[in-house]
């Protein structure tokens, strides 16, 4: 446990160390506020929540979120301070819980960091919160989901570029994996079970569905479940691949 | 001590490494006690990062283990970690930090807290000569400050098995000058392997010598004992003759 906060803390450090932390929250917040009030219409649709802020979440997070992703493993290959990590006395669960934690919390200071939005529309309104709030539980951890893939993905590959690419693709097929787009790639030959259980790993279904205000414990630990999923997968390809 | 004395301070066991159809290592063994500085020779590729990976736990062995303190870094990599200090080849390390905060954190990943963690930090910062770049990122130091940082993350928790792959690359002459005394001045009580491609640093700091190529130990001794097998008593020539001859001795031997 200490060793998961002291990683975290010190992954945490080198994000703000960086201009990566600035340069991704000062994007991340231009973007909600460009698609919350143009494309989303926020003033047009005269209503007063915030669903024209949430809805474009999964679609920022499919390049944000793999672009924070992106580093943590394969920086650490390329400059070989893997070998540091690995022969310190932590083991490589608490190193990839650590990281995630890390890009996780990031995250959150990121979404936090869109509290203007929520009182502006306290302002004008007479939103429903609670709404505001599920909605706020199930961007996090959509974003949670995101980065577990893009952090297993990169301890694929000492290429960042790689990294995030693929990445990206990943979380393309989970947020779509509700729709015709990839259905229809099974439809036809594939029971109707496995097309069902398919369309049921969506993030859409999913993030809709908390966003709503109804937090179902069934979509809570679907996030967990692919959470808990790909930081599984992460601790065995680093286990595999941290030397080569 | 007198219960470090019983049990080799590191103990490798007919280890083995495969890198796909590539044999790394073949059935290493030897031990080194407290009080030695083993010298681990051998051209490029011969398997001396390879096999330093696997006592530090870095690589899993394909067959034998590494014991360190009597742990067997196999079963319980964890306590072979904390025991050791090790410095990979380059000297890696976080260039985004700054150096005080970069060995804070080894220190706190060490279980260093409080106070004893601000007097073992001054400690090797006195002892490396890190005071002016404290508080400069890594990146932006020089190779030898880059080194010396990598010296201290090795040394902070004061280890008694030091295991470091070619410590003194890329420094001047003076700063190998310095690593040199240091490690002959932690000697006494530590048990130190050091990869060098400088044989003349055997001569200096070294109480053994292992010289290792294409996997396999050729020799086994004391610098004197190396310098021993050259006509010469040249370092260098032994060096030679035991790398690029003895494979060809041996071809002979088993043809007869």
């Amino acid at each position: 446990m200490k060793n998961i906060k002291t990683i975290m803390k010190r992954e945490l450090h080198s994000y703000f160390a960086t201009p990566v932390a600035y340069v991704f929250i000062v994007v991340f917040l231009f973007m909600t506020g460009i698609f919350t009030f143009y494309l989303g219409s926020f003033y047009e649709r005269n209503q007063a929540d915030l669903d024209s802020f949430f809805q474009f979440h999964p679609w920022l997070y499919l390049f944000l979120i793999p672009a924070i992703a992106m580093r943590l493993w394969s920086e650490e290959r390329k400059s070989g301070t893997i070998e540091l990590l690995m022969t310190l006395p932590i083991t490589i669960t608490e190193a990839v819980i650590g990281k995630f934690l890390a890009a996780w919390c990031f995250t959150a200071i990121a979404l936090a960091l869109t509290f203007p939005i929520w009182i502006t529309v306290n302002y004008l309104g007479d939103p429903d919160n609670t709404v505001i709030v599920a909605s706020y539980i199930a961007s996090l951890l959509m974003a949670g989901g995101f980065l577990a893939i893009g952090s297993c993905i990169s301890a694929l590959t000492k290429n960042q570029v790689i990294a995030f690419v693929i990445s990206v693709v990943i979380c393309f097929l989970f947020i779509l994996s509700g729709f015709p787009l990839v259905l229809d790639i099974f439809e036809g030959w594939a029971p109707q079970m496995l097309i069902d259980a398919i369309a049921s790993f969506s993030f859409l279904t999913h993030f809709e569905s908390i966003r709503k205000g109804v937090i179902d414990i069934r979509d809570i630990i679907y996030f967990i479940v692919l959470i808990s999923f790909w930081l599984y997968a992460n601790i065995i390809v680093v286990d595999a691949r941290k030397a080569s | 001590m007198t219960q470090e004395d019983k049990i080799p301070a590191i103990e490798v066991k007919a280890l083995d490494k495969r890198f796909g159809a590539i044999h790394a290592v073949r059935n290493v063994s030897f031990s080194v006690n407290h009080g030695e500085v083993l010298g681990f020779l051998g051209p490029n590729g011969a398997g001396k990062s390879t096999t330093m990976k696997m006592i530090a736990g870095f690589l899993e062995p394909t067959s034998g283990t590494a014991m360190v303190n009597g742990y067997d870094v196999s079963e319980d990599p964890i306590a072979v970690k904390s025991s050791i200090g090790y410095l990979p080849e380059g000297a890696p390390s976080y260039g985004e930090m700054t150096v005080l905060n970069f060995l804070n954190f080894i220190a706190e990943i060490r279980g260093i807290n409080g106070a004893e963690r601000h007097q073992c930090i001054d400690k090797v910062v006195q002892q490396i000569q890190l005071e002016t770049v404290l508080t400069q990122t890594i990146e932006t130091l020089s190779k030898g400050y880059k080194r010396r940082v990598g010296l201290a993350q090795t040394i902070l928790h004061d280890p008694d098995v030091l295991i470091m792959d070619e410590p003194t690359d890329g420094l001047d002459p003076n700063q190998k000058h310095e690593v040199r005394t240091m490690i002959k001045e932690m000697a006494q009580e530590k048990a130190i392997i050091i990869s060098t491609h400088i044989l003349e640093e055997v001569d200096a700091v070294c109480s053994r010598a292992i010289i290792i190529a294409a996997g396999q130990i050729l020799f086994d001794g004391t610098p004197a004992e190396l310098r021993a097998k050259s006509d010469k008593n040249d370092i260098d020539d032994a060096f030679r003759r035991i790398t690029l001859e003895l494979p060809v001795d041996q071809g002979q031997a088993s043809q007869s």
